[in-house]
């Protein structure tokens, strides 16, 4: 099982290594969404409100249109190569943590960017850096599940966002109470209960990703 | 046919009765609400029977997983129509009230919105279902979604709420459910009320499942 795992990570990261439009186009993605809120707010900034929201509706974007290559790029051919070969488990759980290291590029590249053109008002920056690493786990976590089900539906994009969207909500309006409170400087002893839930809400996604996606592999 | 049947019956002879004795019965006076406290009896028992309804669905979703009878794919998506039907009913019923007693329609309470993502939720599961041509494949699929989306959504009903403040009856220190627990005269009416709306969903449900059935059989 470990072995597998570790196998279908490399394979993943070799097969994204061989395509490097993939990342670049994502990440092209990324850099113009944020110019284009940039140029579209003008040069007088932001409230810090607006400054957080926006942030996170940019990653989630990011996140739906990254995950969502990460079946439909599989064939079917090639899908029934893997189920031959291993366990569904493995296989999901490869894919989620090859999406999590994935996300982490995007979202760190994406504060990157929205920091050098809105500048920033966060007050406590390991918070809201440990928000945005469980954020990157939390969306890969929801939307790998999600992406198998899209992909096995044919009708990708659409169907993506339609799916998506509403399974995320909860995670997001939790994620973005905990980038509000590192905003305004509170105190741990209140951010680390929501981040609890937000930990809470990745273990049962998590758990029932890995329950469920044999069912989808079957077919 | 009595012994069969004895359900709908009850169904209709509680809801007959919820509308008379909603309507009609006393209910106490309070500033703000008034008479429109007598909702309780028409609104909040859409929430309880959406609840019932769709984890009636993710149950026979699970079933259908673990055993492959078409059937209780069926089952699973009749019952999440129903589901529907009552959370939308529950949102109308509640946009009428809040645009009275808030002065707006939505008012970003968390309930509300809470109500709305879920909705959304099960329509994203019929359109998953209407995109898919394969009958097998599209009960599979739908399931697994079901099931995940469910999952998905318990946090939304049960922790989020409490994590934020809300006008909502019932929350905090909102006049609500506290203070009707104590009057007697509306519980009278509250609980049959609620046992009434989910027979008449069962009920609903049943004829949806029995045309389905029908429709199938003379297709093929």
């Amino acid at each position: 099982m470990g072995d597998q795992i570790r196998l279908l990570i490399i394979s993943n990261f070799k097969t994204e290594l061989r395509q490097q439009y993939a990342l670049g186009g994502i990440l092209l993605y990324l850099i113009s969404t944020i110019f284009i809120t940039y140029l579209s707010f003008g040069a007088g900034g932001l409230a810090p409100l607006t400054w957080n929201t926006l942030f996170w509706i940019i990653i989630l974007f990011t996140a739906t249109n990254a995950i969502a290559r990460s079946f439909l790029q599989e064939g079917p051919g090639k899908m029934l190569y893997y189920y031959a070969l291993v366990s569904p488990q493995a296989f999901i759980l490869a894919k989620i943590i090859f999406n999590t290291v994935y996300m982490l590029i995007l979202a760190f590249t994406g504060l990157g960017l929205y920091w050098v053109v809105f500048g920033s008002f966060i007050a406590d920056w390991p918070a809201f850096l440990l928000n945005l690493a469980l954020a990157s786990l939390g969306f890969s976590v929801a939307l790998t599940l999600i992406s198998a089900i899209a992909a096995k539906a044919g009708n990708s994009a659409t169907l993506m966002a339609v799916l998506g969207f509403p399974v995320i909500l909860p995670m997001l309006l939790i994620i973005i109470r905990i980038s509000k409170h590192t905003i305004d400087g509170l105190d741990w002893s209140i951010i680390i209960g929501d981040i609890g839930v937000l930990a809470a809400i990745n273990l049962l996604l998590f758990s029932a990703s890995l329950l469920l996606f044999p069912y989808l592999w079957r077919s | 046919m009595i012994q069969k049947n004895w359900w709908k019956i009850l169904g209709v002879a509680l809801l007959v009765y919820t509308i008379i004795a909603g309507l009609l019965g006393a209910v106490p006076r309070l500033a703000i609400i008034n008479e429109t406290i007598r909702g309780l009896y028409f609104h909040v028992p859409m929430w309880f029977a959406m609840v019932v309804f769709l984890i009636g669905s993710l149950v026979y979703s699970i079933r259908y997983l673990r055993k492959g009878n078409i059937q209780d794919d069926h089952k699973a998506v009749e019952l999440a129509k129903t589901g529907l039907l009552f959370g939308m009913l529950g949102i109308i019923t509640g946009i009428l009230w809040a645009n009275y007693a808030w002065g707006t329609p939505w008012h970003g309470d968390p309930k509300q919105n809470g109500a709305a993502i879920a909705l959304l939720i099960y329509f994203a599961y019929l359109v998953l279902r209407g995109s898919i041509e394969n009958e097998d494949q599209k009960a599979r699929i739908s399931s697994v979604y079901n099931i995940f989306a469910f999952a998905a959504m318990i946090p939304l009903l049960f922790i989020l709420p409490r994590l934020t403040s809300s006008m909502h009856p019932g929350s905090g220190g909102n006049p609500g459910f506290n203070m009707y627990d104590t009057d007697n005269r509306m519980l009278m009416v509250f609980y049959p009320a609620i046992i009434g709306w989910i027979l008449l969903g069962f009920w609903i449900t049943q004829l949806r499942i029995k045309i389905k059935n029908i429709k199938n059989s003379l297709e093929s």
